[in-house]
């Protein structure tokens, strides 16, 4: 416990303290503090994914796309507010000859509107997995579904018609409730917002992890005919967690638009889901700091491949994800611990 | 407390069950015995809502389980072990006991759960008479294999079943551990109502207090005391063999 408490304090110290400091004095560039800020985002939904996959063992292949929930939900309003004097419409709506802005678009014309109704979008989509869990359907099952469901919204939201701005998604917006987005300073302010709600998502996370209910996702991974049999309602669990699960990306999907001032359908495909996986497999599952490591890591690695060798990208996230699965079954926190707990054997074998 | 009337189960053309008549009364502990294949498993499947029958009957305390699912019939107090230990290995044993807990068991209160002091003796009382006090703390998927199956004993228990369904609870059990279950087993039997499948025959000459039931091909051939049974020719000539067979002769040893 008490080493936990240094983790975290290290944790913070580093990303709340260090890297604030260092971009005042000229050290780190803002935009690379940006960067990090996106980061730590995919990091929260590494949270959720970890509840879902890493503790209560259910494979979703569709995270990204509550990710995008939130990042399309925030990305709407800021379109709405960011609109030109006159203009009743965005432009990638005009071109398709819609006057007036559609229905559905209306609740997102404030802040509080588009994050309520992002979360109940979110909740709703979430609970459609009860029909799935009612059937006792997981494993590759389970990935399956949702993976094909995926790449269903993935489709949808590339359409013109959907009026979600089709492939190029929402974007050019430069002021959220009057702070200008393209200010160092309203940056860093996004920056340090992000690893705060990270933290809170970590302790909730946590505090989920601890509780009775946490037992029991523990347990829906290890005997779900056990937990049945000893009275708990196993499908009301999985969707819990599942729309628990969904809403934690949602929130990194809304701190993450205006760090990016961009979202398009690419980041909701399959992949991005996949690799959302690749993450919490990476840092270990079942443990949620693994989630966030494995998130910062994999991400660090894109940023480093994808600017020096950008064709071997692919290839190293799947040598990653080989690797990960024949050698590290517990990640790279497992490897860490496993080394730790044998370098204090030898201390004592020395001794 | 418990009235199987007619059930039948098959499996495409093979009948796997057909029990006309089967009743357990109130904190009575009943031993089913009978070879390989014979339906036992699948009796108690049918009972605590695994398997559907084809068609038959099973009262308990007056209420239809036919039909119910696993969770209305762990609710209404049928508790079920299974021969091959289910636990939840990545947990402690002090978590595996606080979900056999019983207390409301939906999503909000597992959320909000707080133990109190009554519950936590209760807890307490269970993993010392299965043996397990100073195991809280292991995850469960450590134990030994007989721990784990007391410890499966333990999650039914803290259930405050009305009947316990047990399926071969000693085996691969050391002789001193299953010495050990029979004495629970027995005990238990005077709180709740038991039954026990078992294979070994020591094992049931140990627990069997009453009325022994033999399933024989998917049914009940006989009921008895156990040296009813024992002595029974049919039983002989469909279980346990001709005098020379390996039933017979670990009961001589």
């Amino acid at each position: 416990m008490k080493k936990d408490t240094i983790t975290y304090g290290i944790f913070l110290l580093i990303f709340l303290v260090l890297m604030p400091l260092g971009n005042m004095c000229g050290l780190i560039e803002t935009n690379t503090l940006s960067l990090w800020g996106r980061y730590l985002c995919f990091a929260i939904a590494a949270l959720g994914v970890d509840l879902i996959w890493g503790y209560t063992g259910i494979m979703t292949m569709c995270h990204a796309f509550f990710f995008c929930m939130g990042a399309y939900g925030l990305g709407m309003y800021l379109t709405i507010t960011n609109l030109p004097a006159g203009q009743m419409v965005p432009d990638f709506m005009s071109w398709n000859a819609v006057t007036s802005l559609p229905l559905f678009w209306r609740p997102f014309s404030t802040l509080a509107g588009a994050i309520i109704t992002s979360a109940l979008v979110t909740v709703l989509l979430g609970m459609v997995s009860y029909f799935i869990f009612r059937r006792r359907i997981k494993g590759v099952f389970f990935a399956i579904i949702t993976q094909a469901m995926a790449l269903a919204l993935f489709l949808l939201f590339s359409r013109n018609e959907t009026m979600l701005g089709g492939t190029n998604g929402l974007t050019n917006f430069r002021y959220l409730c009057g702070l200008d987005l393209y200010d160092p300073q309203v940056k860093v302010g996004i920056y340090i917002a992000t690893v705060v709600v990270l933290a809170l998502m970590f302790a909730l996370s946590s505090a989920i992890v601890r509780s009775k209910f946490g037992r029991v996702l523990v347990g829906i991974r290890d005997s779900e005919s056990r937990l049945r049999f000893t009275g708990y309602n196993v499908s009301h669990y999985q969707t819990a967690v599942f729309v628990i699960g969904a809403l934690i990306a949602m929130v990194g999907g809304m701190l993450y638009l205006p760090q990016t001032g961009i979202v398009t359908p690419n980041r909701m495909d399959v992949t991005a889901s996949v690799e959302m996986l690749i993450w919490v497999a990476l840092g270990g599952r079942g443990n949620l700091k693994g989630a966030v490591v494995g998130a910062l890591v994999v991400n660090l690695l894109y940023n480093l491949f994808t600017s020096l060798i950008p064709e071997a990208w692919p290839y190293m996230l799947g040598l990653m994800y080989v690797v990960t699965v024949l050698y590290l079954k517990r990640g790279l926190l497992g490897l860490f611990s496993d080394m730790l707990s044998r370098i204090k054997k030898k201390k004592v074998c020395c001794k | 407390m418990l009235q199987v009337k007619n059930l039948l189960v098959s499996f495409g053309e093979l009948i796997a069950l057909f029990v006309q008549r089967f009743e357990v009364a109130d904190k009575e502990l009943r031993v089913v015995i009978g070879p390989n294949g014979a339906g036992k498993s699948t009796l108690m499947d049918v009972l605590c809502g695994k398997t559907q029958p084809n068609s038959g009957s099973a009262l308990f305390n007056g209420v239809e389980l036919i039909g119910k699912s696993e969770l209305e019939i762990a609710e209404l107090g049928v508790g079920r072990k299974f021969q091959k230990p289910s636990i939840f290995d990545g947990l402690t044993v002090y978590d595996n006991l606080l979900l056999g807990l019983r207390c409301k068991k939906d999503v909000f209160h597992s959320m909000f759960f707080r133990l109190s002091p009554m519950q936590r003796d209760k807890l307490m009382f269970t993993a010392e008479r299965v043996g397990l006090k100073d195991h809280l703390n292991v995850k469960a998927g450590a134990l030994s294999h007989g721990q784990k199956q007391w410890l499966e004993i333990a999650i039914v228990l803290l259930q405050d079943p009305k009947l316990l369904l047990i399926d071969e609870p000693a085996a691969g059990m050391s002789d001193s551990e299953t010495k050990k279950t029979g004495d629970l087993l027995i005990e238990l039997g005077k709180e709740h109502s038991v039954i026990v499948i078992e294979h070994d025959m020591h094992f049931v000459e140990q627990i069997a207090q009453e009325k022994v039931s033999v399933l024989v091909r998917g049914s009940i051939l006989t009921e008895g005391t156990f040296q009813q049974v024992k002595n029974d020719p049919d039983v002989i000539g469909c279980y346990l063999g001709s005098p020379d067979s390996a039933q017979m002769r670990n009961m001589r040893v």
